[in-house]
């Protein structure tokens, strides 16, 4: 049996999600010999052509250069596993789907007419196929190392889909939104970081999108009665993932 | 051959962060043309900061870059803390310096270790580098993991901490809390030193750069997270005057701003740091750079690595000396009440001087954000370093020679996805 295949490829994001690869410090080595990381430029100047059994996507889509490639990849990958906010739901850099990209250009830049990007910034899987997402802003590395193995061993990756909530039982964290009326996202974000801003006691403030199925109509209610004005609570939900919790205009 | 047309490139640069090309194109044996084409795509911070609660940069910056998420926390803080008018209790300050200490541990061991390293040893990666010399690359990780402990302790995570707020932390360890880092910094402490003495052992280029050299600089200890500015042609300024003496400008070939001092071309990071505070390091630090060769000075770019393992050693030394002293502060943070009005903040990220401007309303939403990144700073430099390298080297075939001007660049640890606020880039051939 010849060794699976694993590439890591980078679109518009700041490498953190990738980073976690390399922050297995005391499995990097011993992955190493399972795997053979065929494309990881972080990693390596070594680019072995595809296919590829296994490909690890980093990044949203923000230009048009991008949106040819991610074709590329997909084509070139088995399995492919989009890895961390920007990948799964366009990250911070999305906020721009809600403004005018041509006034954030020249804002930022003194030439705007220089800069080559799409209006919007959007996750991988609004072009192409993806088998599993990994979400977080950034991924855990306890998730992104089971996940590898479970696809190594070809099993579907266990990832939960309850909140944070349940990761704060499980430390036996006392709520921080019921015990000190501190405002918390925590009731309706995907579970998974093991909760760890309640941990250092500080409200969740999602940075792993919304679980599957956030009762945000309860919870609203709630930020306000912990002190939170409409504009906090707008912000709060339009941040590292902002095209899945954006509250609509009414 | 050195007398006919060439051009080197490397459409994607390996082994940096962020997504950069280079370009260099040399006709009778002149460089014509040495370009550092960072087509990292534009993600808008500054402007999408524009309206943002005064509470919020610390989290939202540090999403610019993975490996360097501190270095955007503690100058955001800085900054909107000197528009508030708020001065930190000396503990959390402490604190923060600890923090940041984690980073320049864990950044410089990446750097060395996974991203440099190989170079020297003619390997394309470190996992390759490991099937000869795995011991060395296990004291590279544990290094790493070291600074990511003392990250994850004080941070509540490595990447993008948890923990940071304008005005200090949500919460403090005690000294119980901190214990168990002592073994781990001193274990990581030897591991540094080996590593110093290790790196002594590379083939260094022979060459002499002659840019200004910026960096922070602090009365009593060696700058990281807070000070003011000094270059080695003399001058001194206070973050406050940062616009006053840096100009950044926007060229065609990058989504990079390129940044100027007074109007020439600078450097700023280790090498920068070094020459200008070098006498504050500790005395381990110091007997480490003499043992590998270093004079007070160290202007080899190809040397960097050499200075990033001494401030590895001096930043282990700080934690610990900050741990041995530590009394959990009072409180965690102080209250920052918003103000109208504009705040300056500077800090040493592991790859030089990170600069934010924040102009608050008096509801404390962000009226205008600058934020000039050190890769932004230092791209002019190190596009005359390419033109100078690959000018002093035209005898080499081109194989050698671009791997050689990709080491030049690599050199500089070159942040990218931090320098894409930089510019634009029409990108030719991927």
């Amino acid at each position: 049996m010849t060794t699976p295949t694993l590439a890591v490829w980078k679109f518009a994001s700041c490498d953190g999600c990738q980073l976690s690869l390399l922050d297995c410090e005391d499995e990097l080595l011993e992955l190493a010999g399972k795997v053979r990381i065929a494309h990881f430029l972080e990693a390596s100047g070594t680019v072995v052509p595809g296919p590829y059994d296994v490909s690890l996507v980093e990044g949203s889509i923000t230009t048009p250069a991008d949106l040819r490639r991610i074709r590329e990849v997909r084509a070139a990958s088995k399995v492919l596993v989009t890895i961390g906010a920007c990948a799964t739901a366009g990250g911070v850099q999305a906020l721009r789907n809600f403004a005018d990209v041509r006034e954030f250009a020249s804002i930022v830049y003194a030439h705007p007419e220089y800069i080559d990007t799409l209006a919007t910034s959007t996750p991988v899987a609004a072009h192409v196929r993806v088998d599993h997402e990994l979400h977080g802003c950034p991924i855990d590395r306890g998730q992104l190392l089971g996940t590898i193995t479970a696809l190594l061993a070809g099993r579907a990756p266990d990832l939960p889909d309850t909140s944070v909530c349940t990761d704060c039982k499980r430390r036996g964290l006392t709520c921080l939104l019921v015990a000190d009326g501190t405002p918390c996202l925590g009731p309706v974000t995907r579970a998974g970081c093991g909760a760890l801003c309640p941990g250092v006691h500080r409200g969740c403030f999602g940075c792993f999108g919304p679980m599957a199925k956030p009762n945000t109509p309860v919870l609203i209610p709630l930020l306000r009665s912990r002190g939170m004005s409409e504009a906090d609570v707008d912000r709060v939900f339009s941040t590292f993932t902002v095209t899945e919790t954006r509250r609509e205009e009414p | 051959m050195s007398h006919r047309s060439r051009q080197l490139k490397v459409s994607s640069l390996a082994r940096v962060e962020g997504e950069g090309a280079l370009r260099v194109q040399i006709a009778d044996g002149r460089v014509e043309r040495a370009e550092l084409n960072i087509y990292e795509p534009p993600r808008f911070f500054e402007a999408f900061l524009r309206g943002r609660a005064h509470t919020e940069p610390p989290d939202i910056t540090a999403r610019i870059c993975g490996i360097c998420p501190v270095a955007y926390q503690t100058s955001a803080c800085n900054a909107i803390e000197d528009a508030c008018g708020v001065t930190l209790d000396p503990g959390i300050a402490e604190a923060r310096r600890l923090l940041y200490c984690g980073e320049w541990i864990s950044s410089h061991a990446l750097h060395i270790y996974l991203l440099h390293a190989p170079d020297f040893l003619g390997h394309p990666d470190a996992i390759s580098l490991a099937t000869r010399h795995r011991d060395v690359v296990e004291r590279g990780l544990a290094l790493k993991k070291a600074g990511n402990t003392l990250l994850e302790t004080i941070g509540g995570r490595a990447i993008h901490p948890v923990n940071v707020r304008v005005g200090g932390f949500y919460s403090l360890p005690t000294r119980a809390d901190l214990r168990p880092l002592d073994e781990t910094l001193r274990r990581a402490l030897d591991d540094a030193l080996a590593t110093v003495r290790w790196t002594a052992g590379f083939e260094f280029p022979d060459v002499e750069l002659d840019h200004d050299l910026l960096a922070a600089s602090e009365p009593g200890r060696y700058a990281i997270a807070d000070g003011s500015l000094h270059t080695a042609s003399g001058l001194a300024f206070t973050p406050q005057e940062f616009p006053d003496h840096v100009v950044e400008t926007h060229v065609p070939h990058s989504t990079a701003l390129h940044a100027s001092l007074g109007g020439h071309r600078y450097l700023t990071g280790p090498l920068a740091r070094y020459t200008l505070n070098s006498a504050q390091l500790s005395e381990t630090a110091r007997q480490a750079a003499a043992e590998a060769g270093l004079g007070p000075a160290c202007r080899n770019p190809f040397r960097s690595i050499l200075v990033r393992g001494v401030e590895i050693v001096y930043a282990i030394e700080e934690a610990l000396r900050i741990i041995e002293a530590w009394e959990r502060p009072p409180r965690a943070f102080v209250e920052v009440p918003p103000r109208a009005g504009t705040g300056h903040g500077i800090s040493e990220a592991p790859r030089g001087t990170l600069y934010h401007r924040y102009e608050l309303g008096a509801d404390g939403l962000v009226r205008t954000a600058t934020i000039v990144p050190p890769t932004s700073q230092n791209q002019a430099a190190i596009e005359a370093d390419l033109r100078r390298v690959v000018e002093d080297h035209l005898d080499l075939g081109d194989a050698e020679l671009t791997t050689l001007a990709e080491r030049t660049i690599r050199n500089y640890d070159p942040c990218i996805s931090c320098a894409a606020h930089f510019l634009d880039i029409t990108w030719e051939g991927r």
